[in-house]
């Protein structure tokens, strides 16, 4: 993204975060910004603080100290208006997390019904229409026990999707699949990416991430260590650390 | 030795209005029970430690007193300090009585349940409360539509057992009184001196209740598994 852009179209800014658990240094000062529109995947070795940083972002961890800021407003100190700033921030986890006592479609419908108390009919409707995006209008009555991982995985991100977020955070979403059904929920981030989504993803998926991002952040041991086009990291990266990750992970 | 069931002719309806007020007795106890030990567990697992704390406390001090102490304290020792509960008329039986024995034996119900509703919440994936707060559900909406209710189906045996064991229990409010089972049954026996035979059919009568009690339980469990 170019720097000309101007001010208002910072989406998310991230202040000298740090986490601390217990005597282990998570996070040492994690500093960027992401703008409307970016597609964001972040790299780097387990442990690095990937997922911690991105769990931040919503505050389902609380950083020791720094701030993220949500369209100016703090996310950190955010008291009762925090689940009007999570309406607006969709996430999509590892293990999926799909409601187990609820079918496909209540899924779906529970959240945008009960805050931000959508009409039950129009949010049944809405959510057909996005489960037809994903090729999964026939699993609406299905419970999450009988759907193999791609495909909960993809009505995790209608799921995320029915609140409208702003952004999108990915948590390794492919890393609990059988490799199978990997590429069918790749396909559905990239048009959800080329739809003009802003997301931060965090993956192990190189392929998608040459491919899709169009800034890479890479973490090494609390900190952003690089920050780039895929371009610059994959082909141009600058310290020994990321080289070494690349030789690694490109194997 | 010789067996008489003679006198079963008589005393029949005994039995089977003994049994009636000991299943409603149970019911009631066990409703009370569910309900408290709801409010027992969320107030167990919430972050404010003095409610934490008043939970426990509860918890130990109840399951650390005869049950019979709880009731013949409500029944006896709270009217004595003025805290009567009222008599209702009409009702065709002596209410007061009656709504102690409810009392007592769901207070006490109530310690057991919330400790089973605890272990019910504490097994329920952390992801799933995750998902909900990270789509802007509030604690108490993930609790009501995502937490409890799986909660609920992974407690649905052990709350099965607490009925089945209320059942029993509460042979033990013929003490203050109430015309259940056992209280009717201690009547045959003592007019008509069959204690043998008077006993046999009490017996009977309980397990009939439990064993049916436990029978449609699991039904229910197995309707539940299929469905989710």
């Amino acid at each position: 993204m170019p720097d000309s852009l101007n001010k208002n179209d910072v989406i998310l800014e991230v202040r000298d975060l740090t986490m601390r658990f217990g005597k282990l240094d998570v996070l040492k000062g994690v500093n960027t910004v992401v703008r409307r529109g970016e597609v964001i995947v972040v790299i780097g070795a387990s442990g690095a603080g990937k997922s911690t940083f991105l769990r931040c972002l919503n505050r389902l961890e609380m950083p020791s100290s720094g701030d993220i800021l949500f369209e100016g407003e703090s996310v950190v100190h955010a008291g009762r208006n925090l689940n009007a700033l999570r309406e607006r921030i969709g996430m999509v986890f590892q293990q999926f997390n799909l409601f187990n006592n609820l079918n496909v479609l209540d899924n779906i419908t529970l959240a945008p019904t009960l805050v931000k108390k959508a009409d039950k009919a129009k949010a049944e409707e809405e959510a057909r229409a996005l489960l037809r995006r994903v090729g999964l209008e026939d699993k609406a009555s299905a419970f999450p026990a009988q759907l193999s991982g791609g495909q909960r995985q993809r009505i995790a991100i209608v799921r995320a999707l029915a609140m409208h977020p702003d952004v999108m955070l990915f948590d390794e979403p492919t890393s609990a699949l059988d490799p199978e059904m990997v590429g069918e929920v790749l396909d559905v981030m990239q048009r959800l990416a080329a739809d003009g989504m802003t997301m931060v993803v965090v993956s192990h998926e190189m392929g998608f991430a040459r491919k899709v991002a169009n800034r890479i952040l890479f973490m090494e041991d609390g900190v952003i260590a690089e920050d780039g086009s895929p371009e610059q990291i994959f082909e141009h990266p600058k310290s020994e650390r990321l080289r070494e990750f690349l030789s690694k992970v490109l194997h | 030795m010789e067996l008489n069931f003679s006198f079963l002719g008589k005393y029949w309806p005994m039995f089977i209005r003994g049994a009636g007020t000991t299943l409603i007795l149970s019911v009631f106890t066990v409703v009370i029970g569910l309900i408290v030990g709801i409010v027992l567990a969320l107030m167990r697992l919430g972050k404010f430690k003095p409610i934490s704390l008043i939970s426990a406390a509860y918890t130990e001090f109840i399951r650390g007193t005869p049950l019979m102490v709880q009731i013949f304290f409500i029944f006896y020792a709270l009217p004595q300090m003025g805290l009567k509960i009222p008599q209702i008329t009409g009702l065709g039986f002596d209410f007061p009585r009656f709504a102690s024995g409810i009392l007592a034996m769901g207070l006490n119900s109530a310690a057991y349940v919330g400790e089973i509703v605890r272990a019910g919440i504490q097994a329920v994936d952390k992801g799933q409360t995750e998902a909900a707060r990270s789509l802007g559900m509030t604690g108490w909406q993930t609790m009501r539509h995502v937490v409890l209710p799986q909660a609920f189906k992974n407690i649905l045996p052990a709350l099965g057992n607490e009925f089945v064991t209320v059942i029993k229990e509460s042979s033990i409010v013929m003490t203050i009184g109430i015309t259940e089972l056992m209280f009717n049954t201690s009547q045959v026996y003592s007019s008509s001196f069959r204690y043998f035979e008077s006993l046999i059919i009490c017996a009977l009568v309980y397990f009939v209740m439990t064993f049916t009690t436990s029978r449609l339980l699991g039904v229910m469990e197995r309707r539940m598994k299929r469905s989710a």
